[in-house]
């Protein structure tokens, strides 16, 4: 115990005196919170619109002042010839290409029905999408409103119809931040947790400090809980501040209590800690471990369904997943923060990750030698 | 009984065909209370010795103890029991001297004060500067600091791994002595030097070659072993001088030493036909002392056969 104690209180003493370490610990939170929520936003706006019209009729320009007024599209480009508006998007000028033939309004009234072209530049597959579908729902609406004004509707309509009204759970506004707010606080957490742990480690491999722990009577699990525990208290206290700032900058009161999140933060750093330990047995240098981290990190993050929904994710995909504690950590802090999850909503999560917890950490404890 | 018994020791690194065998079956004993010294150059193998023997290194074949404890079996006893000073400084740096040494006083479960008077000669040079950190010590206080650390919790065997590379003359001087004044208390040290010329202070030295020893002996001994007369030249032409000694007929080698040239000669060597010869190359002022040959010359011949 009073060995533990001083291991302690000497790799305290060592964190607070790197004041590089400090900073980051306070200023990443506060940047990447600050920044991220609200700039990562899914909502595209800014489409860059190119309007190829051949018709100039009153109708054509209804449409365009509908479409320019719905504020997801800006008029970049307005000519009337097809190879004016392609030109534009290949000098990456317009992202869209809405071409209106001519007589456009004279079919439409005599005909009933006319018909619009749409180009879409899908080099960044999500702007495509999105773009194409905002557009297409603004023509149907234009539709509508043609229709209007142009068919008497008989008192009950023959068409059937069936409109869709629909309301946003747990996120009624679909504001985006507070989507992304929790899933933030879990990438902060999740570095703290296992870069810190596995570059401390392996610093003292490379300054050659281990060495002489190693040959005195120091117990290993003596020496992997003081590494352990300050890191852990690290993590909880980058949680509590970035839940301050999620509160105050954000406002993003969680629907349940913060003992869950505190319950399952606890578990799930235990998770984190163990793999930084794990990483600093399997590598010699902070170079390696550094990178090596950033490796498991990137596939951690980006197969953890903070920005790819994971059930969009083929079926092998998912099943990664299911051993990825950062994709159970992002869906805890979504349910208990939006949704309103208590202790008992998350037990299955909170048994996967314990269970990740106890075979990292176990498997680092083994592999970890006091000598060669 | 032997403090430290080394049977046949050997290490190999590296897999399958491409091995290195660093240590090749050394064996080895140091009496209680001696002041051991391993001497042999860079890359000699006196590193993973001493880790073998610290208990940080295992070894692929061969036994060795330490205080009569197995390095391999018994390796958390020796680890109460044993000082051990890497080569390169590895205290914690940005920790100050007095936590550094309060840091190892409690993880050998004793603390400073308990030990204080067998640390005392040296702790008390860097005690003014308890509250600097390790890291910003002068290279001399660096070694004392890890030493003292070494120290704190009064082992029976003392490893020291080449202490005195890279320290000053003076400070070298001074580690020596109190190295001197630690077995006094009977502590048992062994330490690693590429220095020949420390040889002459320790109570007996092993010379180590590429994993090989090559004699165990007290520094006496190991001149007295030496066997052959030697004797130190100088003249006009150094340059030449060597290569024509290295062609003369009695000289079985030269090489090198201080001002002069060291010659070790056949015994039974006619000492006016070498100048005349030296003479009739050329060379004046031809100066031929006839030496006790020191622990570098019983090296240098050891290792050339």
């Amino acid at each position: 115990m009073r060995t533990l104690k001083f291991l302690l209180q000497k790799e305290f003493r060592q964190i607070f005196r790197d004041p590089a370490i400090i900073r980051i610990l306070f200023l990443m939170p506060l940047i990447q919170l600050m920044i991220l929520p609200r700039a990562a936003d899914y909502e595209v706006k800014n489409i860059r619109l190119s309007v190829v019209d051949h018709d100039h009729s009153d109708y054509s320009r209804q449409l365009i002042s509908k479409v320019t007024a719905s504020g997801y599209f800006q008029l970049d480009n307005y000519s009337n010839s097809y190879a004016l508006g392609m030109d534009a998007v290949e000098k990456d000028k317009a992202d869209l290409i809405l071409e209106i033939p001519a007589n456009f309004e004279k079919t439409l009234v005599k005909e009933d029905q006319a018909t619009l072209f749409m180009a879409i530049n899908a080099i960044n597959g999500v702007k495509a999408n999105l773009g194409g579908a905002y557009l297409r729902t603004i023509i149907q609406d234009f539709n509508q409103e043609v229709r209007m004004e142009w068919i008497q509707f008989p008192r009950f309509s023959p068409e059937l119809k069936i409109a869709i009204t629909s309301s946003n759970w747990y996120n009624p506004s679909m504001n985006y931040r507070l989507f992304m707010v929790p899933g933030i606080l879990v990438v902060l957490v999740t570095m703290v947790g296992s870069f810190l742990t596995s570059l401390n480690i392996v610093k003292e491999k490379e300054i050659g400090t281990i060495e002489q722990i190693n040959v005195t009577p120091i117990r290993k699990y003596h020496f992997i809980l003081g590494k352990l525990i300050p890191f852990w208290v690290l993590g909880i206290v980058v949680l509590t501040l970035g839940l301050l700032l999620a509160r105050f900058a954000y406002n993003v009161i969680p629907q349940a209590s913060l003992l869950t999140i505190y319950v399952f933060s606890a578990v799930y750093l235990l998770a984190v800690l163990g793999l930084g330990l794990l990483l600093s047995t399997y590598t010699a240098n902070q170079q390696q471990a550094m990178l090596l981290s950033f490796f498991i990190m990137m596939v951690f993050i980006l197969l953890g369904g903070l920005y790819t929904s994971i059930d969009s994710m083929p079926a092998w995909a998912q099943w990664l997943t299911k051993i990825n504690p950062v994709a159970y950590f992002v869906e805890v802090m979504r349910m208990v923060i939006l949704k309103g999850s208590t202790l008992s909503d998350i037990k299955p999560q909170l048994a996967v990750v314990s269970a990740i917890a106890l075979v990292l950490n176990g498997w680092a404890i083994l592999s970890y030698k006091k000598r060669a | 009984m032997p403090a430290v018994i080394a049977e046949n020791i050997v290490k190999r690194y590296g897999k399958k065909k491409d091995t290195v065998e660093a240590l090749k079956g050394i064996s080895f004993e140091a009496a209680e209370g001696e002041l051991f010294g391993i001497i042999g150059p860079d890359g000699a193998g006196k590193t993973s010795l001493f880790r073998i023997l610290t208990t940080l290194l295992l070894p692929d074949a061969g036994k060795a103890t330490v205080d009569g404890l197995d390095v391999v079996k018994d390796y958390k006893e020796i680890r109460n029991r044993v000082g051990y000073m890497p080569g390169r400084f590895s205290l914690y740096q940005d920790l100050t001297v007095a936590e550094n040494m309060e840091f190892f006083a409690t993880i050998f479960n004793t603390s400073i004060e308990e030990n204080y008077n067998l640390v005392k000669d040296i702790y008390s040079q860097i005690e003014p500067f308890k509250d600097r950190r390790a890291g910003k010590l002068s290279g001399g206080m660096k070694q004392k600091l890890a030493l003292s650390c070494a120290l704190i919790h009064r082992p029976s065997v003392l490893f020291l791994d080449e202490p005195t590379t890279g320290v000053d003359a003076v400070s070298r001087k001074e580690f020596w002595e109190m190295l001197r004044k630690l077995k006094q208390q009977g502590i048992t040290i062994l330490v690693s030097t590429p220095y020949m010329d420390e040889a002459s202070l320790c109570d007996r030295v092993a010379l180590v070659q590429s994993g090989q020893l090559l004699s165990v002996d007290t520094p006496a001994g190991v001149r007295g072993a030496f066997g052959k007369p030697l004797l130190a030249i100088r003249a006009t032409k150094m340059l030449p001088l060597l290569d024509n000694l290295k062609k003369a007929e009695p000289v079985i080698d030269a090489y090198p030493f201080g001002e002069f040239y060291h010659a070790v000669m056949q015994p039974g060597y006619d000492e006016a036909a070498l100048r005349n010869y030296l003479g009739q190359k050329g060379h004046e002022d031809i100066e031929i002392h006839s030496i006790e040959p020191d622990i570098e010359d019983c090296f240098m011949d050891l290792m050339k056969n």
